[in-house]
């Protein structure tokens, strides 16, 4: 049960009707969106992840004002353990020099290559060719600094003010991150292709 | 491309590109972004490819859980 506060009636009143069978129905619905963001911010541990998190959000349940925004408020918790996990890790993850990642561009670098040299639509086919568990695995490839902030963003939507408050560090860290990401993710992209041979099974 | 005065260059066009789609660029850097695409092709080229790109990461969503996950995590939920 969440912890009530002592004496104080409202509160109670509003513990008691919401009920543990509410928090289970409500953290029920979001198990998949929970999953697949722990799963692409951490390689393994996601269900150790989500389940953290479920522990974390059952015992603020009480916090959480409307049920129906109850799936970004899990989201959000699911978030802070991330961050709290990487704390304790305390692994100084280094920046990329700019210059490392600025300058590649992976709608050029398809140009130059052609390396679906009978597609009409190269650059949509070319990502066509990676599925899901390739995207994570692309995804994987990339420090979480650079990471997190590429799949709060494009993947689970969040506001880059909101990401900036939920991984603690300024505005601009969090553009130039994503800037960097996005860079990165491009780079990745074209050199998991090329590692993997994944072109090869694309109808040509 | 060659400078010309108040035009941005392409690294800086490219840079913007993604915050231009999300509508986060202050009315200025807006103007300057649509001034160097009606001229400039390749940043054309680029930003259809981010457009592209992002809607290639959004589609990245929650499927089903697999069986097994599924099977554990309810089990955790009951048992809170």
């Amino acid at each position: 049960m969440p912890q009530l506060g002592s004496g104080i009636g409202g509160l109670m009143v509003e513990v008691q009707e919401r009920t543990r069978e509410s928090f289970q129905r409500l953290a029920s619905a979001e198990l998949p969106a929970l999953y697949w963001l722990a799963r692409r911010l951490v390689r393994d541990g996601a269900e150790d992840l989500v389940q953290e998190a479920l522990l974390r959000a059952y015992r603020s349940y009480g916090t959480l004002r409307e049920d129906t925004a109850a799936g970004p408020w899990l989201k959000r918790i699911l978030v802070n353990v991330f961050r709290d996990q990487l704390r304790r890790q305390a692994r100084s993850v280094q920046e990329l020099p700019v210059e490392e990642v600025e300058d590649f561009s992976l709608y050029q670098t398809l140009v130059e290559q052609d390396p679906l040299p009978y597609s009409d639509t190269l650059h949509h086919d070319y990502l066509r060719a990676f599925g899901k568990e390739d995207v994570r695995e692309v995804l994987l490839r990339l420090p979480e600094l650079y990471r997190a902030p590429l799949v709060l963003r494009y993947m689970d939507g969040f506001a880059t003010k909101e990401i900036a408050r939920l991984l603690d560090v300024p505005l601009g860290t969090v553009l130039a991150r994503l800037h960097r990401g996005r860079k990165r993710f491009e780079r990745e992209l074209w050199v998991y292709a090329q590692e993997t041979g994944l072109l090869k099974g694309v109808v040509q | 491309m060659t400078e010309n005065q108040g035009l941005i260059p392409c690294s800086e066009a490219v840079r913007q590109l993604w915050d231009y789609l999300d509508q986060a660029v202050s009315p200025e850097d807006q103007a300057k972004v649509e001034q160097h695409l009606s001229f400039c092709r390749t940043c054309c080229g680029e930003l259809e490819f981010a457009r592209q790109l992002r809607g290639f990461l959004a589609a990245q969503g929650a499927d089903e859980l697999p069986p097994h996950v599924k099977a554990r995590l309810e089990r955790f939920v009951a048992d809170l």
